[in-house]
């Protein structure tokens, strides 16, 4: 049952674009803050003690060798189950889960760029007296960051493709309004295709864009 | 060039008061000092004192653990026996009911600000301006208004003679430029003892002798005490009251340098010097 076409469905559909394609970008966004963040505390944490550093390795490996799927379900279904465990909306649950998930590889990113700065920059600080949480803040993490930018981006991007599995715990973000929207009006085409491009339209400039940054940052 | 003490705001010229103590007194002692790297005995129960306000020079063939007396002086290493004074202070162990125990971190901190480093890499911070690099620990370390710092700052980046150079990043400066950089930053903390690990070692021929410059000058106006690795044999000469000839981990000889470079009494020493020249 072939058809052709329909640019009438397409404009039709726009409307519920817009919605899907705001809490796309909402998850988006929430994951990434947390992502970025928790990764980071994860990364300077593997710095300290031991007793500090090995829950920290524990609890990582743990999110990062379980499915992002099991993760959204155990926070958008379970979680209200236990004893005072708070009703997390889909949104809510959805980008605490990318967040935490994704923050157990940039974590990964972290560590590198912070590995990657020379052990002289630590003496250095270190025979300047400056305290430990300055010597991170002022010499040893702006010179991570740096290393860091083009793998963090490409996370993002990984992130947002990611995004349609919180549909499955009910947030109508991009492709889960497709798909309602091809429930009710027999037209998957469509919204579907719009949906792919949409993805397409932010992801790649967002990668060419990553790459300008690298080359920007490969020198001071 | 400028002296120090031309320099506004006096500064390097107030750095390294000695506290009271009086000349002749050692300002830096090391007292039965081993350190080790897995079965390798680096320094063997090593025990010499540098005086308030001298220059010592140590020198010696490669791995013979100059390095690391420079290291365990900045805290950046822990000898595994002995004990190290700074200024009256132990470094890493504080008194505590008239016993000896590790010391804690402020201890630690505290005795470090007493002692500037310069490395034969820079290590200058390659995310701050040339200014920056020099008012960063005064500002936060020393509690300096940062106007201040920067006037000071200043007058040191004068002294080793890059003002046009000031807002300049370091990748943007030659090795040279960039080491006279790092010791107006050693500097602007004001340290008793300035540590120099082979700081033209890294460099081009042609830029060494622009640093040696600058440290002749702060070693003539300045009463900074200077421990100096370093393989210029006449900048040692010149610089220094007492040169000590290390080898694997143990003092052969000392003396001045007179002595040690026209008549040492080791066999060891005379053959290193004959590698160098
Ligand atoms: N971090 C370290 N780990 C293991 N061995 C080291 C370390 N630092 C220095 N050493 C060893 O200690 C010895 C003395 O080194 P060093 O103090 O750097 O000598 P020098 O500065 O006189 O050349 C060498 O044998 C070196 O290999
Ligand atoms: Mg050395």
């Amino acid at each position: 049952m072939s058809r052709s076409w329909n640019w009438d469905a397409v404009w039709d559909f726009m409307p519920y674009f817009w919605d899907g394609l705001l809490l796309t970008l909402q998850a988006l966004l929430f994951g990434t803050l947390l992502a970025f963040s928790l990764g980071l505390v994860w990364a300077i944490a593997l710095r300290g003690p031991r007793w500090v550093a090995w829950p920290v390795i524990g609890v990582t490996e743990f999110v990062r060798n379980t499915p992002l799927l099991i993760q959204l379900f155990f926070l958008f279904f379970v979680i209200p189950d236990l004893p005072g465990g708070p009703t997390l909306s889909p949104l809510v649950a959805g980008s605490i889960g990318l967040g935490l998930h994704y923050s157990t590889y940039t974590m990964e990113v972290y560590r590198a760029g912070i590995e990657g700065v020379p052990a002289g920059q630590w003496e250095a600080a270190r025979a300047l007296s400056l305290p430990m949480g300055h010597t991170w803040r002022a010499v040893i993490l702006p010179q991570a960051f740096r290393r860091t930018v083009p793998a963090l981006g490409n996370y993002v991007i990984a992130m947002l493709k990611e995004t349609p599995l919180i549909s499955t715990i009910g947030l109508t973000e991009l492709l889960l309004t497709a798909r309602e929207y091809g429930v009710q009006s027999f037209n998957f085409m469509e919204p579907i295709t719009v949906v792919g491009v949409a993805f397409i339209v932010i992801a790649y400039p967002a990668s060419l864009l990553i790459r300008v940054l690298e080359r920007r940052l490969a020198t001071y | 060039m400028n002296t120090p003490n031309d320099t506004p705001a006096g500064a390097a010229g107030e750095a390294g008061s000695t506290g009271g103590r009086s000349p002749g007194e050692d300002l830096i002692t090391f007292t039965d000092v081993t350190k080790r790297f897995g079965d390798n005995v680096v320094l063997d129960d090593l025990c010499f004192g540098v005086e308030a306000n001298k220059h010592v020079t140590l020198i010696g063939p490669s791995g013979s653990g100059k390095t690391t007396i420079l290291r365990l002086l900045m805290t950046l290493a822990k000898p595994d026996e002995g004990t190290i004074e700074v200024d009256g202070e132990y470094l890493t162990h504080e008194r505590k009911n008239g016993k000896l125990v590790p010391a804690g971190e402020a201890h630690n901190r505290a005795v470090r600000k007493k002692i500037g480093m310069v490395f034969q890499q820079f290590n200058l911070f390659p995310n701050m301006r040339v200014l920056r690099n020099v008012t960063e620990a005064p500002v936060h370390v020393l509690g300096m208004e940062k106007d201040e710092a920067e006037e000071r700052a200043r007058g040191l980046i004068e002294l080793v003679g890059l003002t046009e150079h000031l807002d300049k990043y370091p990748t943007q400066l030659s090795g040279g430029q960039q080491q006279r950089v790092a010791i107006a930053r050693a500097l602007a903390m004001r340290p008793k003892v300035l540590l120099l690990d082979e700081v033209t070692s890294a460099l081009d021929p042609e830029l060494v002798a622009g640093v040696l410059d600058v440290l002749r000058d702060i070693a003539r106006s300045t009463d900074i005490t200077m421990v100096c690795v370093t393989h210029e044999m006449s900048f040692a000469r010149d610089i220094s009251q007492k040169v000590l000839m290390f080898d694997q981990g143990k003092i052969v000889e000392s003396g001045s340098p007179d002595k040690i470079f026209n008549d040492p009494d080791h066999e060891r020493t005379r053959e290193f010097l004959s590698s160098v020249h």
